[in-house]
């Protein structure tokens, strides 16, 4: 429809029409609220009150009143996860991309879970959880009947229970990047390194876990701004009781609940802005290795 | 020797299964759980199958008690439009980028690259303000919007994927008379079909599993999606947990069934679409 005009012209139209909503969409969406949440973090602002400008002072109520910064604690449950998550995926991954009958049914059933929705993980292992529930049978099964308490009830253990239902959510996510990466090793290296003697923990540590170092690092970096930002698990099943407020459950209490967006936006600005140094890290580590 | 490549497939299978175990377990109680009648599911273990597998009663109340048909719909609804709309946006968006160099082109390539730093999650506050200032605030557009306008993993997928779309096709075209916007139409989208598909699964599962943006921006009870009107089940049904079952296991059922039928593309969408 556009032919009869010249290519220059074409192209000075193309360019606008294709570019003006997408432009729009991310101006407005992605990097407003970014503006408008330092602008809001300096002020005490309620969500209809006039902003009354604060300087420093909701950076200073999250940093010393414990009320706001103990929930950082929380997400060293999370961080830890993540690395028994990489440990798990990583090792699944391994012992599927060599010869293992019914292959397909176990890549399938391990990354199932990846794909759920999370509400109905959330419900699931509340009910796994429950007393006399499906944890607590398996432990009898075992008879390891005097080791069960209440998963969710007794806050020395929720977080661990929290970060393991995490832990099952993205195992699989994990597991089927690994395995990708693996498979685009030439098979020709296994043959000619065990013509050579190694035996498989040698080809694992020779062959597999340097070509694949790069993706292993990144996921893992992601999984840490992962367990920053914490949040659909443990809303989901415990609403952020007895001890298991993450700092993304705070920070949406604190702006939904209580109506103090001021305060909650200083929150977020601190998580973003420990979220892009955490990114940036692992892009300078990534280029590096390149 | 071969005691120990004995012992070494034993560890395997034995780790294997375990694993399956740990991943199938809490789906297999639900699912008996949610055939279960309610005097059965409190006088029953949880491992224990249930009576009568014929026993759809709890599914009939997830169904229509639970409001999970109204979830599906705006579910469908929502997932067509913003597939469709990330498909379109996002490959307008490459085409223009991949193909013309012009003042600001880089510019405007590191604005949306940079945006992908930021975690949708943390911006919500802020996000929430420019919803309901926009008159979009419990409407179904509002999660429409945001999977648009907030989802650039799409226009890094078809990016990259441009790349490999060779220039001369488009000069052949243009020898031949063809707008820029035919080469767009007729050449380049057509050759973004499997990019599209990979945009199509990953989009998909995110949507499908999003529980904070139908949370947060529509908590109207006509605008339920799957999550939400599952998430509705804690309240009213908290001792009935067969219903709730019932209502998990609708959840998960088109899930499951995607995944059966698409599995190829479902590990190569989620391989190709993760950042490399």
């Amino acid at each position: 429809m556009f032919s009869k005009l010249s290519y220059r012209t074409q192209r000075r139209i193309i360019i606008v029409s294709f570019l003006i909503i997408p432009l729009a969409l991310l101006g407005t969406f992605s990097f407003l609220p970014v503006a408008n949440m330092f602008w809001y973090s300096f002020t005490d602002w309620n969500g209809f009150s006039e902003k009354e400008f604060l300087g420093l002072e909701n950076y200073k109520t999250v940093f010393t009143d414990p009320e706001y910064f103990r929930v950082f604690t929380v997400s060293l449950y999370y961080f830890v996860g993540t690395f028994v998550q990489m440990g798990l995926a990583l090792y699944f991954a391994t012992i599927l991309s060599f010869k293992v009958r019914f292959k397909n049914f176990f890549k399938g059933v391990i990354f199932f879970p990846y794909l759920l929705n999370g509400v109905a993980i959330g419900f699931m292992f509340l009910l796994f959880f429950q007393p006399d529930g499906g944890l607590d049978t398996v432990f009898k099964l075992l008879g390891m009947g005097d080791m069960t308490t209440h998963w969710l009830g007794n806050p020395d253990v929720i977080n661990i229970s929290l970060a393991g239902t995490s832990i099952w959510r993205y195992m699989g996510f994990n597991f089927i990047i690994f395995l990708g990466a693996i498979s685009s090793i030439p098979g020709d290296i296994y043959e000619a390194a065990e013509i050579d003697g190694a035996n498989r923990w040698h080809q694992f540590r020779y062959i597999i876990l340097p070509s694949i170092k790069i993706i292993v690092s990144l996921n893992l970096i992601l999984a840490i701004s992962g367990a920053l930002s914490a949040f659909e698990i443990p809303y989901i099943m415990t609403g952020g009781s007895n001890g298991s407020a993450t700092f993304v459950i705070q920070t949406v209490d604190t702006a939904f609940k209580y109506g103090k967006i001021g305060l909650a936006s200083a929150m977020a600005v601190i998580l973003l802005i420990i979220v892009i140094i955490v990114t940036a890290v692992q892009r300078k580590f990534f280029s590096e290795e390149e | 020797m071969r005691a120990k490549s004995l012992a070494g497939i034993t560890i395997k299978y034995v780790s294997l299964i375990l694993g399956v175990v740990a991943a199938i377990l809490p789906i297999l109680i639900v699912f008996f759980a949610a055939f279960k009648t309610g005097t059965e599911y409190t006088t029953t273990g949880p491992l224990t199958p249930p009576e009568d597998w014929t026993n759809f009663e709890n599914f009939k109340r997830a169904f229509t008690e639970g409001n999970m048909l109204t979830g599906f719909k705006n579910t469908v609804i929502i997932l067509l439009v913003s597939i469709f709309g990330t498909t379109i946006i996002g490959s307008m968006v490459a085409f223009v980028l991949n193909r013309f160099k012009f003042k600001g082109s880089k510019l405007i390539l590191g604005a949306f690259l940079l945006a992908t730093l930021i975690p949708g999650v943390t911006t919500q506050v802020a996000t929430f303000q420019i919803v309901n200032f926009l008159g979009l605030f419990n409407t179904i557009w509002a999660a429409v919007i945001l999977y648009l306008g907030t989802d650039i993993i799409a226009i890094y997928i078809f990016l990259q994927f441009m790349n490999s779309i060779s220039v001369s096709l488009d000069e052949s075209a243009m020898l031949d008379g063809a707008s820029y916007f035919t080469i767009y139409r007729k050449i380049i989208l057509p050759l973004l079909t499997p990019a599209i598909v990979t945009v199509i699964i990953v989009k998909g599962i995110n949507v499908y599993n999003d529980f904070y943006t139908p949370y947060l921006y529509m908590p109207k009870t006509e605008l339920h999606v799957i999550s939400t009107a599952l998430f509705k089940f804690k309240g009213p049904y908290g001792s009935e947990w067969e219903v709730i079952c019932a209502g998990i296991m609708l959840a998960i059922i088109p899930t499951f069934i995607a995944f059966t039928s698409l599995q190829k593309y479902i590990y190569n969408g989620l391989t190709s679409g993760s950042v490399k």
